[in-house]
């Protein structure tokens, strides 16, 4: 089954059409990314998802229609954002960024030790647990966002740019903890300008560019297009 | 003396209190919508007047206790209305027409007070104080239970906002509105507790008032309300325990001003004195500055 459904999806501002109706789906289990340059529409792509934006086309998420379902409990539904530039709650500490994570859940002792296990997964988040999270570096934010949204139990997960802003070596260390993710069964919508890294960790992927998807395929496929090579790969 | 200018500072925490309960509320609205609630001050007078109707038009005298849980509910129920109706439908309009719109609340409500009871009331006694005398200084005990009840809803308040989740998904508003849905957390429910404790703390503030100073009348809120304002300004708006310095640094600067000068001179010294505080703190004293987002 497809865990995400987007049927010609269409995105405006005003007059200005940002995504021209797109159609993808994400399979269970996957990791699918979108890739292009700034202002392809990446970013509108996945707050419309998320119900942050309305849009015109039909979105479902493992077979339901999310249609006017408001972001705040699309969550709920088991899909899971982490927003572009991370969106972390600078004044509020590391544990209690991790506790809001789980707001829509009820079941204490499965917080407690999806808690355990992601402060496991990633050490440095356990050392600053109760320093404010404004004080993290920009790769323990990013860690922090991404075990912030696992922390709902979603079984997606929209990455909205994950490698914004770091050093290499940090976004291979983020890459590799997102590969773990999904081995642990987590399904991924990857929206990227870093075509080379999202291809390389995807197992499908799409090009988004001024709003419209112009190629698709297998990652692996796209990586090796001279077309994409040379638009995103700069070789 | 010296027992002169601790008899003071004892009056100075029981009008600070009441000027920290009102100031809290301020704060806490400016902290999640970023708007001035000029409406606030007048709940704060419908809480003296909530007061002073339960206690008379009542064929059974309720306990203390239970007249304040009910102005406190009541009040509360009341700020969260006019958010409902008032300000989340001009929650994308201009700060401006929020401001109008807010200011417009304020003076319906104090317009149909004052026609509903153009003279001054009188508070009854709800409770029957007594003066006690410590080595020369006295305080009564309403001034104890209206400085108890204060420090009860601020260490309260402080709890809520500190350790509970719902006070952990205000201050997450407060940092970034646009990323708290996607936690899943209702803002629109948050935004409205938060006038629901905001108005409440105001509310029973007006009792409080109205207890201490038993005549009310619809002037108070601008009168008291707008002070305590400006106390939330000095504090550092948006910040919790700054409202409360706020609150009690006016309430002392405002009895010294008048145990050591002339009495006309209460406003221009305790102005002065906060406004050189803004000059050099424009934040005020807790504040900070807009957030920098990376």
């Amino acid at each position: 089954m497809n865990a995400l459904t987007v049927e010609n999806l269409t995105v405006s501002y005003g007059d200005i059409h940002a995504v021209k109706g797109i159609s993808f789906e994400v399979r269970e289990g996957e990791i699918f990314t979108l890739i292009g340059a700034n202002g392809a529409g990446k970013t509108t792509t996945l707050r419309a998802l998320s119900g942050q934006l309305r849009y015109g086309g039909t979105v479902k998420l493992q077979g339901r229609d999310l249609k006017g379902v408001p972001a705040d409990q699309i969550v709920g539904l088991g899909m899971a954002q982490v927003p572009e530039g991370r969106g972390i709650f600078g004044n509020l500490t590391v544990l209690e960024n991790l506790k809001l994570g789980a707001w829509t859940r009820n079941d204490k002792k499965g917080v407690a030790e999806d808690l355990e296990r992601w402060l496991t997964a990633l050490p440095r988040l356990r050392e600053r647990l109760n320093q404010a999270a404004g004080t993290l570096s920009g790769g323990e934010q990013q860690m922090l966002a991404v075990a912030r949204a696992l922390m709902s139990r979603a079984k997606v997960l929209l990455l909205d740019e994950p490698s914004m802003g770091l050093a290499p070596k940090l976004v291979k260390e983020i890459y590799n903890v997102l590969r773990e993710i999904n081995r642990a069964g987590v399904t991924i919508l990857l929206v990227e300008q870093n075509a080379n890294l999202a291809l390389r960790l995807a197992h499908r992927a799409a090009v988004l560019e001024t709003g419209r998807i112009t190629l698709a395929g297998d990652a692996a496929e796209l990586l090796e297009d001279s077309q994409i090579r040379e638009a995103y790969l700069g070789t | 003396m010296l027992y002169y200018i601790a008899q003071q500072t004892i009056n100075a925490i029981q009008l600070g209190s009441i000027y920290a309960l009102i100031a809290l509320g301020y704060s806490m609205v400016y902290g999640v919508l970023v708007m001035i609630n000029f409406a606030h001050s007048d709940l704060f007078m419908l809480g003296a007047f909530a007061c002073l109707l339960l206690a008379t038009m009542l064929p059974v005298q309720l306990p203390f206790v239970v007249i304040l849980l009910l102005v406190m509910a009541i009040i509360g129920l009341l700020g969260a209305l006019i958010e409902r109706v008032a300000y989340r439908p001009l929650r994308g309009a201009p700060r401006v027409s929020a401001i109008i719109t807010a200011l417009g609340c304020g003076l319906v409500i104090q317009n149909t007070t004052l026609s509903l009871s153009p003279y001054p009331k009188y508070m009854p006694e709800l409770f029957n104080s007594r003066t006690l005398t410590f080595s020369g200084l006295t305080i009564t005990t309403l001034q104890i239970l209206i400085i108890g009840i204060s420090f009860g809803l601020m260490v309260a308040l402080d709890f809520l906002i500190r350790k509970t989740r719902y006070g952990m998904a205000m201050r997450a508003i407060s940092f970034d509105v646009r990323t708290v849905p996607l936690m899943g957390i209702p803002v629109n429910r948050i935004i409205s507790l938060t006038f629901l404790v905001g108005a409440g703390l105001g509310g029973a503030a007006g009792m409080l008032y109205g207890l201490a100073y038993p005549q009310i009348s619809s002037g108070i809120g601008i009168l008291i309300g707008w002070k305590a304002f400006i106390a939330a300004v000095i504090g550092g708006i948006g910040s919790i325990r700054g409202a409360v310095l706020g609150g009690f640094l006016l309430g002392l600067v405002e009895v010294m001003a008048v145990a050591f000068t002339d009495s006309s001179y209460r406003d221009l010294i305790a102005y002065s004195l906060l406004l050189l505080i803004l000059v050099f703190k424009p934040y005020g004293l807790l504040g900070q500055a807009p957030n920098q987002k990376v």
